[in-house]
């Protein structure tokens, strides 16, 4: 009745106000009552003391105050009854009146609540004194509290009871132990507190109307450590040892847990015990602990739980390895791994993302303790498929996250990304993701490669891995690729290149197996990729080339070895897929760059094939002005240094590049091309080719371009235009010159130099760029005069003043 | 004293995955003053970490490099001295001095940076210094066999320039250093 009034009037409105006012009053209660308290107790008149001391308590019999105001007003009383408590045991001792009787006269208070709390402060009292055992009086006063059944006003009676009891406990050691037996007496106390506290903790979420079902729970919230107090007392009780803990203590606890079937006292309560007690006593009652779970009512959030659980013990068995072999002991993983299959049995209708929460912390738990048992940790991803079997690819990107910490903890406990390959689960996993994810996860796996340098050095191990990133390597089927943003595509495919070379086995059979591996998989990238990874696997094999080279190539009816020739026509099939996307100029820098390692190789035809197909480019593909320029210094300096090719096909690509040379668009371009030309007519090696005629052929040609150029600056612009070519040509004359190509004179260099000087002098605009140019140039051939020795005098004949 | 860092033809992702650890370490950012790149990064990653050491940065185009714009030459004046600097590719025959020479003449400057042959060279001529930084990832070169990652740090100092080279030889750094001064004419001399 004063409940359904209380509430009634909760409901009214300004409800907050009339609350705080309640409380005031309550407070303006006992402080009046504690007031008389005190006067009576100054002129020893216990009667007065008792009668003012139950009326102040009285004001705790309210209906009308939440529990945050409750404890308030609580308080005041609390603190009022410590000095009353001092009183009673002066009187004692003094003799003035005897424990027993103060017990005995307590109990004449008018109402039950008063009544008790002067009982329960008495006790205190009586117990100190020693004059009955401890065990008695808390046993006593446990059972007595039973007359208040309100659940706020019995818990908190009930906590004052655990307050003033809390030292006074017969354990093991304390002035209080009684027999041999006492210890259970002490915990039998604080056990039995604790199962009456919360029943009627429970008991506080059916009263009231219905509609104030979310606002009780929020009051029971505020009142839950009330309860949790006892379950922390009985962990700092001495005589509560492993074996104590185990036969009693836990089992108590569990079975109210378990039998209140109230979700929130559940889950309270289950936390509470993992927190409360030592990680010690949970390895070794962890099958007890586990059971209880499935008992639970369905709704509490068990996986919460039990992470937390296993969250506390992976950090147990991180501090210190000593404690792993427990671990073992106890099969602590064969026990979390089956409580977590029962409970995801039990509750199929779970939420993905909690069934994956919960391997989560498992697999925690297992790379933790048992980090060298890959079959614990591919079981767990095996549970997890398990799970995911059945559905669909996720959509749910709180699961997505956690599957991709599933994936992620191997790969940081284990910096060897190969160990990670070897668990069969974990393509199984990846394949639930969708394809973004698959995406990131790839990413994430290629990272951790590249942070810890692992090399991969087996094709299966490579099968493997790019079996993980294919949703890098390929289109997926259910690609989405409109909405790829260009730079994270760039990123994805640049990690893939930068990959690549970490794939790599000193055994050359292995490395072109490997080779092989890696161009199976790039090729099915498609025009999109190839760009970005094509070139990698060209300078892998290179450098395999490289190592191999002087090996013959030409083995034939044996069991065909890894040979340059063999290595060439993967690189040959390889860039010729660039052709899709299409990307002439970065095929043409690749074909190049296999002819010359083909002429270290001393494969002529095969260096003859390159050059053919790079030309091909050229002429058909290449068309941007500035993209031949760059294209034909390529050409002419790889030519330059080609030594293999026999006079036919010598002529036949220098005589290619020159036409190109001379072809390309602007004077000033072809001049410069000419010109470098001259450098394929002349080696300073002996076997090489030192053909004066040629060399000087191009340089006359590359001065009539010069010419030609400066006609037209003159018809166009009106003025005679740089000299620039013609001192750059005049540059080359000297260089041949100092070569001793023959048909490079003193009189070609001198007549360049007057000619230079005239245009100079023509020139209405002076350039200082070009003048600088040409007086270092003169400068340098001053100083090859102070040389002496043949230089000194060949230079000797060239004037440079004019 | 200025701090001047030289290096190029990185080749990142198609020849390196990445520096090696031990430049990455002593690579710090605040350090260096200029960074001249001779190219051939390859990608923009590369560029945004080169930025990254130093905000004063200059990169000349390497073949292979993705972003197209970077010029073909550069110059610039650090202190006493006239940079000039360059890939590479474009000089034929590569690696020549005498050809380098011309460059160096034709742009005018006292020390030309230049590329491309992976090979770390510092060497003076009767024009100036040309200095090769090399590949600060040890990337394949089809010119040099058995490339050490290398770069170059240039302390300027007033007329004289102490040239440091930093090589990875068998897992540890290697430094060695050459001097070169200039008169206050433009003749440079070791």
């Amino acid at each position: 009745m004063a409940a359904a009034s209380a509430a009634a009037r909760m409901l009214s409105d300004g409800g907050a106000d009339d609350e705080e006012r309640w409380l005031a009053e309550g407070i303006a209660g006992v402080q009046q009552n504690a007031f008389y308290m005190h006067r009576a107790l100054d002129s020893n008149n216990l009667k007065d003391a008792l009668k003012y001391s139950a009326q102040m308590l009285s004001e705790l019999r309210t209906s009308r105050l939440s529990p945050h105001k409750y404890y308030e007003l609580y308080m005041r009383a609390f603190d009022e009854m410590r000095k009353l408590e001092m009183f009673f045991r002066e009187e004692t001792r003094r003799g003035s009146c005897s424990v027993v009787d103060l017990y005995e006269l307590v109990q004449h208070a008018g109402n039950v609540l008063p009544r008790l709390y002067l009982l329960c402060t008495v006790g205190s009292v009586y117990i100190k004194s020693k004059e009955a055992p401890a065990k008695d009086v808390l046993k006593d006063l446990v059972e007595m509290c039973r007359g208040i059944q309100h659940p706020l006003r019995g818990l908190f009676l009930r906590s004052y009871l655990s307050q003033i009891s809390r030292d006074k406990l017969p354990d093991i050691g304390s002035e209080y132990e009684g027999d041999a037996e006492s210890i259970n007496d002490a915990v039998e106390f604080v056990l039995q507190n604790f199962i009456e506290m919360n029943k009627l903790w429970v008991r506080m979420q059916h009263q009231g109307p219905v509609q104030e079902k979310e606002k009780r729970g929020k009051e029971r919230n505020e009142l839950r450590d009330l309860v949790g107090k006892n379950l922390h007392v009985l962990s700092q009780i001495e005589g509560v040892d492993l074996d104590m803990y185990k036969e009693t203590v836990l089992p108590r606890i569990l079975e109210q847990v378990v039998n209140c079937k109230d979700d929130l006292a559940q889950f309270y309560l289950m936390d509470c015990i993992i927190q409360v007690f030592p990680d010690e006593y949970h390895l070794q009652t962890l099958e007890t602990l586990l059971s209880a779970f499935p008992q639970l009512q369905p709704s509490v959030d068990i996986k919460t739980v039990l992470s937390q659980l296993m969250d506390r013990l992976s950090n147990y068995a991180a501090s210190s390895s000593e404690v792993l072999p427990e671990f073992l002991q106890v099969e602590a993983f064969a026990k979390f791994s089956n409580a977590i299959g029962k409970v995801i049995e039990a509750q199929p209708d779970m939420p993905v993302v909690g069934a994956v929460t919960l391997y989560v912390s498992l697999l925690t738990f297992t790379l933790r303790v048992h980090p060298d048992r890959l079959d614990y940790v591919d079981q767990v991803l095996g549970a997890c498929v398990k799970k995911l079997s059945g559905k669909a690819k996720l959509e749910d990107s709180r699961a997505t996250k956690q599957i991709v910490a599933l994936l992620s903890a191997p790969l940081e406990k284990y910096s060897n990304i190969v160990t990670a390959l070897e668990l069969s689960n974990y393509p199984r996993v990846m394949d639930y993701l969708d394809t973004a994810t698959t995406k990131v996860m790839a990413v994430v796996i290629i990272q951790s490669i590249m942070k810890n340098t692992t090399c991969i050095s087996t094709s299966d191990k490579i099968e493997a891995l790019f079996d993980l990133i294919k949703g890098l390597i390929k289109d997926m089927d259910d690609a989405q690729d409109d909405e790829l943003d260009e730079e994270d595509f760039k990123e994805e495919q640049n990690s893939v290149a930068r990959l690549i070379h970490m794939l790599h086995n000193d055994d050359p059979e292995e490395m072109l197996k490997i080779l092989c591996t890696v161009q199976k998989h790039i090729l099915l990238g498609g025009p999109k990729r190839l760009t970005f990874t094509v070139p990698s696997l060209v300078f892998s094999a290179l450098k395999l080339v490289r190592r191999l080279q002087g090996q013959d190539g030409d083995v034939t009816g044996e069991d065909v070895p890894a040979t340059p020739k063999k290595i060439f026509q993967i690189l040959h099939q390889t860039i010729e897929a660039l052709s899709c996307v299409p990307s002439p100029e970065l095929a043409l820098r690749l074909y190049l760059q296999c002819a010359e390692a083909a002429n270290d190789c001393d494969l002529e035809p095969v260096a003859y094939e390159f050059f053919t197909q790079a030309f091909i480019l050229y002429e058909e593909e290449i068309a941007d002005s500035k993209a031949q320029i760059t294209a034909i210094h390529l050409i002419i300096g790889t030519l330059q240094r080609m030594s293999i090719f026999g006079v036919e096909n010598r002529d036949t690509l220098t005589h290619k590049t020159t036409g190109y040379s001379a072809k390309l668009l602007k004077k000033p371009d072809q001049c410069r091309a000419v010109y470098a030309c001259s450098h394929l007519f002349w080696t300073d090696d002996q076997d090489g080719i030192m053909d004066g005629e040629r060399v000087l052929l191009c340089l006359k040609r590359a001065l009539r371009i010069a010419n030609a150029a400066q006609q037209m600056a003159n018809a166009t612009r009106g003025s005679s235009g740089s000299v620039t070519l013609f001192i750059e040509i005049l540059n080359k004359y000297l260089y041949f010159f100092e070569k001793g190509t023959p048909q490079i004179n003193n009189s070609a260099i001198q007549d360049l130099i007057e000619l230079i000087r005239t245009a100079q002098s023509d020139n209405t605009e002076a350039d200082p760029s070009t003048e600088a140019f040409f007086s270092s140039t003169l400068r340098y051939i001053e100083f090859q005069k102070q040389k002496g020795g043949s230089i000194g005098e060949r230079y000797e004949q060239i004037k440079t003043s004019s | 004293m200025v701090l001047v860092l030289a290096l190029g033809d990185l080749h990142i992702p198609h020849r390196a995955p990445d520096l090696p650890a031990k430049f990455k370490s002593m690579l710090v950012p605040g350090k260096i003053q200029h960074i001249i790149c001779t190219g051939n990064l390859c990608i923009k990653e590369v560029h945004d970490y080169l930025k990254s050491l130093c905000p004063d940065l200059h990169i000349t185009r390497g073949e292979y490099d993705e972003d197209a714009r970077y010029p073909e030459t550069k110059t610039l004046t650090i202190g006493q001295f006239k940079l000039g600097l360059c890939h590479g590719h474009q000089v034929v025959p590569w690696g020549d001095l005498d050809s380098l020479a011309m460059l160096q003449r034709q742009l005018d400057v006292d020390i030309l940076v230049t590329g491309h042959t992976h090979q770390f060279k510092a060497y003076k001529h009767e024009g100036g210094v040309v200095i090769n930084p090399g590949s600060a990832t040890g990337a394949y070169s089809s010119i040099t066999y058995d490339v050490n990652p290398s770069f170059v740090l240039m302390d300027i100092d007033g007329l004289r320039v102490v040239v440091y080279v930093y090589e990875l030889i068998d897992g540890e750094v290697k430094v060695d250093k050459i001097d070169f001064k200039k008169t206050a004419t433009t003749t440079m001399h070791a």
